[in-house]
């Protein structure tokens, strides 16, 4: 014995493929181990002849290791790679060690042999299946204080990090002939045989090393080859050609429609000390003309009670620990199968210096050879006998065996138990294709049908009977998808012997026999979510006759694991119990992901300043230097104040809104959505699509313009300018040119295609300065060539082509602020150079610049809605109080009809006013209720809400505008708006708070 | 993701490409205004929601930007066929056959 192994207790000399001389230093809740290069965390603690692993969800009993795979619902644990990279919930069967690792056991508190919240276990028969949905339901209150907090702590799984994941995730669209998902016996021949005739090939699976089953089947010889090398030698020719990408590592998880499969490729998780620059996982994203679906069938357990100690493990598992690691899983072992399989893991312990305690064979009559065999090795076998019971607890020490129908128990010492009530087809893959399951009725089992994509199975998941069906389905499969990818490629069939001693006859579905029923027992169907045989049989018994209810009522198949091991057992039981077939009962549906996947391989690169695109105008830097907080608009990053020293943000605004009225503002307002619009027909055109006129709009002259949908309600606002008879420059909202830019698109190509009009964003071209106040034109004069600021020559609403600072301009008479004011159009790559010189001389005459804060107040003192703000899908130009804009005389524009709908053109209607509160100070809350009577008692008849409010130096006071049921009526009502501190008395009012007794030629 | 032709582009590109715009071949009537409150409903706010095949619209809005009609079938997911926008309802059988033709 080498020094490493000689720490490892279970590890047998000369068995398995690992090399002794590799050894691997891991950790275990604190502990140090030894394992072998090649282990998994579960192959290695079970060489330290460690089966105790973790505590279940829901009563908190001791769990060891079940499986050999992805399929474990049981040995979850937690890796951690230093504080910020450790991940819950780690599949111990699939997780590779390698130096360093370290793992820690789940669920349990103070230690993992002895818990409290084992008190579960003893209070389950009030943790029944459906307990939670009746038990915690009143009083309300509870939940926050008493039901949540401790479900949380007693019942889940591990715990999330607290730190962001300093990993880098990878992701990568590929296009293939023929992707063949798995790379076991089926798989490999479907790749080979595809591969060989030219077809461009990917082939993923999702173990470390190629073979799937063949690296327990040792009895396995293919193309003359012991199976397992032949899978080696295949893979490494696969991958040696050009035509084929093979990868290991990875599970196809997702089957989307036109065979768009995903898979996740993990590349670091198994490497002492991964290069800084290494993704740790990889997102394929597969579009393949054919695929293979070669995805093996998973071993089931047998279910009686006290089935969860840990030491009892799937037949296949024990033989996969042996055969590959080298890795005897007990001393004295007990086999409980319904299925041949069994046969091969007890010779193959047996052989390796294991006692076989007993087989019991709940089968009447059992293969002749293989009981041969047995007595050859001097193995006691039990037909027609069953495990009623296992005994131990922290692990498993004896079983109760008794015959079928009942008579003598024989209580019989063991170390551990193997089991194996059959094999499950793995359809899933399949099923997600939607393609159609059929039920087999000789074996009892869902099996690939009707198909709904360009796919096919291969292989176990298809029923295949042994190993010589498998590989010549696989290379049908791959033959066939090769051809149908490539017509015209040519290739001479291949042809491989195979042959194995295994047989997977023999099958159990459901409870095993039970002669001691009616005691309290616990016969796991579910080991994730610990769902017994009864919590099945009560689901039937509450009158749930569905399989998709029962799933739901008793949790079964819905943990991490998606009931891999215990939808076929949970199915049965429920079948028996309806006393209907089980086709009848039906079969859940599966769902992507096959197994879990992290997040970080769905994001990929998607997070921190790559989720979304951010959109920067072209005088950001010029805000940044001048200490602007900014505001997310959209994907937008808007100044939304300047403030100066020992300025908050009250402060700066109050100081913006004064200044922009006193003396002149100017603000970036580069992010409003532009839309050349072009053409003869143009002025037609925008008369459809506005509710105002536009035929008559003069050149050079502007106009506000609403945009309705056609149910009559307002989708978007902006100004238009004419700039000649056959162009407009329009003007939408920050957040509204996409989708206004795509509504005018759909009326021009669907509606109006006979219109010859032209549509073109300008949303980026143009760099758009916003320069208001009595001053600004002042301000403004010196920069401007070929143009008269006159307000004869260039009045209030109009437009004008000139030059700014020499550069081309496009220059609106306008204001959002009700001022004299002007909107600055330079080209986009202009537009730092314009903002930056303007801003001196708007400095220079006591001038500011401002941000949306400032916009928002200023607007809101002279009543301008801001759409999405003070509407919300349901507001029409008349409750807005924009009436005027809609034109009465046009017989057709989007809306028309619409608007004429009873519900909208009749009384009651939240129509858009102002609010004062009456106290001359209370702000209110945007979105706050509103209400006729704050003394009625609870439901109150809320009658609006506020849209929109602000402190406002220049009103000396809190302004607001609300949507208020008949508001046009209620001028000068006094209404209520109940707040967190109290109810606030507010009078109803107008909308124009600013100067609303002046003459003005700016509104 | 599915796999579009745009009948525009010839070319089949992948969904993110393209934008859903509803339902296909419901025609904005010429006299609008005039419509009674029964004839605008069913124009505005009714739809099919067939098990089968639909007729929708989409736009090739990252290709393009063009709108399109699209027969599809929405157990499968499998389109049957795509033509331009304005052209009638084509013969599906037709469709089904141009396809089998163009797969081999
Ligand atoms: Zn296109």
């Amino acid at each position: 014995m080498t020094a490493s192994t000689a720490t490892q207790p279970n590890r047998v000399d000369g068995a398995g493929r690992l090399t002794p001389a590799n050894p691997v230093r891991f950790s275990f809740d604190g502990d140090t181990y030894h394992g072998l290069a090649g282990d998994t965390l579960a192959s290695a603690l079970l060489a330290n002849d460690i089966h105790l692993v973790g505590r279940s969800f829901k009563y908190h009993r001791p769990r060891g290791i079940l499986t050999a795979g992805p399929e474990e619902p049981n040995a979850l644990v937690g890796i951690a790679r230093g504080a910020a990279r450790r991940q819950p919930n780690v599949r111990a069967t699939v997780q590779e060690i390698h130096d360093g690792l370290d793992a820690t056991s789940q669920n349990r508190w103070p230690s993992l042999t002895a818990d409290v919240g084992e008190v579960n276990d003893w209070m389950s028969p009030v943790f029944a299946a459906g307990f939670y949905y009746k038990t915690f339901m009143w009083p309300k209150k509870a939940w926050d204080t008493v039901y949540e907090p401790i479900i949380r702590r007693a019942a889940g799984l591990g715990v999330a990090p607290d730190q962001p994941d300093p990993d880098r995730y990878a992701a990568r669209y590929a296009h293939c002939d023929v992707l063949v998902c798995g790379g076991g016996a089926a798989g490999l021949s479907a790749a080979l045989a595809a591969a060989e005739s030219g077809a461009s090939v990917i082939v993923c699976d999702e173990r470390a090393a190629p073979g799937g089953a063949l690296a327990f089947e040792t009895d396995a010889r293919i193309d003359g080859q012991d199976g397992h090398r032949w899978a080696t030698e295949t893979a490494a020719k696969l991958a040696a050609m050009d035509n084929v990408r093979v990868l290991p590592r990875t599970t196809a998880f997702g089957y989307y429609a036109q065979n768009f499969v995903a898979l996740a490729e993990r590349l670091t998780d198994h490497l002492d000390e991964p290069a800084p620059s290494m993704a740790r996982e990889r997102l394929w994203q597969v579009r393949a003309k054919r695929v293979v679906i070669a995805t093996g069938a998973i071993e089931r357990h047998m279910v009686f009670a006290n089935n969860d100690r840990p030491g009892i493990m799937l037949a296949s598992a024990a033989r996969h620990y042996l055969n590959h690691y080298g890795v005897l899983i007990g001393r004295t072992v007990g086999v409980y199968t319904a299925n041949d399989s069994a046969y091969a893991a007890a010779f193959d312990l047996k052989r390796a210096g294991a006692d076989i305690a007993v087989i019991a064979d709940i089968r009447d009559t059992v293969d002749p050879a293989l009981l041969e065999e047995a007595g050859r090795l001097g193995i006691r076998v039990l037909t027609h006998h069953a495990v009623v019971a296992a005994g131990g607890k922290l692990r498993v020490s004896s079983i109760v065996v008794r015959p079928c129908r009942g008579g003598s128990r024989q209580v019989i010492p063991v170390d551990a138990l193997i089991m194996s009530a059959g094999w499950t087809p793995s359809v899933h893959l399949f099923s997600q294709s939607r393609g159609k399951l059929r039920f087999d009725e000789d074996g009892r089992r869902f099996l690939p049908g009707e198909y709904a994509q360009d796919c096919a199975s291969a292989g176990a998941c298809n029923g295949a009977a042994n190993l010589a069906a498998t590989v010549e389905e696989g290379l049908a499969a791959g033959e066939a998808a090769a051809k149908a990818a490539r017509p015209k490629a040519t290739a001479k069939p291949l042809s491989i012997k195979a042959e194995s001693g295994g047989s997977w006859d023999g099958l159990m579905l459901g409870a095993g026999p039970n002669p001691e029923a009616g005691k309290v027992v616990k016969a796991f169907v579910d080991f994730q979510n610990d769902v017994t045989e009864k919590d099945i049989r009560l689901a039937v018994r509450e009158g749930f006759h569905s399989i998709e209810h029962v799933k739901r009522f008793t949790t079964n198949g819905m943990a991490t694991d998606q009931g891999k091991l215990s939808n076929m057992h949970g199915l049965a039981i429920a079948a028996e119990a309806l006393d209907r077939p089980i086709p009848e009962v039906g079969l859940t549906t599966f769902r992507a992901p096959y197994t879990p996947v992290t997040f970080g391989t769905i994001v990929g690169h998607g997070r921190g300043a790559l989720f979304d695109p951010t959109r920067r105008t072209p005088m950001h830097e010029s805000h940044e230097r001048a200490g602007a907080v900014f505001e997310d608009v959209g994907q937008w990053k808007r100044p939304w104040y300047y403030p100066r020293a020992g300025e908050d943000m009250a402060a700066a605004v109050n100081r913006e809104c004064v200044t922009v009225r006193k003396s002149v503002g100017m603000f970036d307002a580069s992010t409003l959505g532009k839309i050349e619009v072009v053409g003869p027909d143009a002025a037609a055109f925008l008369h459809l699509i506005y509710t105002n006129p536009f035929m008559k709009l003069g050149v050079g002259r502007l106009r506000y313009g609403i945009m309705c949908r056609e149910d009559g309600f307002i989708y978007d606002d902006g100004v238009v300018g004419r700039i000649a008879e056959d162009r407009f420059h329009v003007t939408t909202t920050t957040g509204g040119a996409p989708r206004v830019l795509n509504h005018m698109e759909d009326y021009l190509q669907t509606e109006f295609p006979e219109m010859k009009v032209w549509l073109t964003s300008t949303s980026e071209q143009w760099a758009v300065i916003a320069l208001q106040g009595p001053k600004a034109a002042e301000v403004l004069a010196p920069f401007v060539g070929g143009l008269d600021l006159s307000k004869e020559a260039l009045p209030f609403m109009s437009v004008a082509e000139g030059t700014f600072a020499g550069v081309p301009m496009r220059l609106f008479r306008m204001s959002f602020a009700g001022e004299d004011g002007f909107e600055i159009n330079v080209p986009g790559d202009y537009g730092r150079a314009a903002w930056d010189a303007l801003h001196d001389k708007v400095a220079e005459a006591g001038g500011c610049a401002y941000g949306t804060e400032t916009m928002h107040v200023l607007r809101a003192e002279k009543g301008y809605i801001i759409v999405g703000q003070d509407t919300d899908g349901t507001v029409t130009p008349h409750d807005a109080g924009l009436s005027w804009a809609v034109g009465k005389a046009k017989d057709d524009f989007v809306g028309i009809r619409g608007l004429k709908r009873p519900d909208l053109a009749g009384g009651g209607r939240r129509q858009l006013v102002g609010l004062r509160s009456k106290d001359g100070s209370t702000v209110l809350d945007e979105g706050a209720q509103i209400v006729a009577d704050p003394n009625q008692p609870p439901p109150m008849d809320m009658i609006g809400w506020v849209s929109s409010s602000y402190w406002s130096d220049n009103c000396g006071g809190p302004i607001a505008m609300a949507l208020v049921e008949g508001g046009f009526d209620r001028m000068g009502e006094t209404l209520y708006v109940p707040m967190p501190d109290g109810v606030v008395e507010v009078e109803v009012r107008d909308t124009n708070f600013w100067n609303p007794d002046a003459e003005s030629d700016n509104g | 993701m599915l796999l579009i032709h745009c009948p525009y582009c010839e070319e089949a590109r992948p969904e993110i490409e393209f934008r859903h715009a509803g339902e296909a071949h419901i025609a904005r009537p010429a006299d609008i205004a005039s419509l009674t409150d029964e004839e605008f409903s069913r124009f505005f706010f009714y739809r099919d929601n067939p098990k089968g095949i639909t007729f929708e619209r989409w736009r090739h809005l990252h290709g393009c930007a063009r709108f399109f009609n699209a027969a599809r079938d929405t157990v499968t997911d499998k389109f049957l066929v795509t033509y331009p926008a304005g052209e009638a309802k084509p013969d599906l059988v037709e469709a089904a056959n141009e396809n089998a033709k163009g797969a081999t």
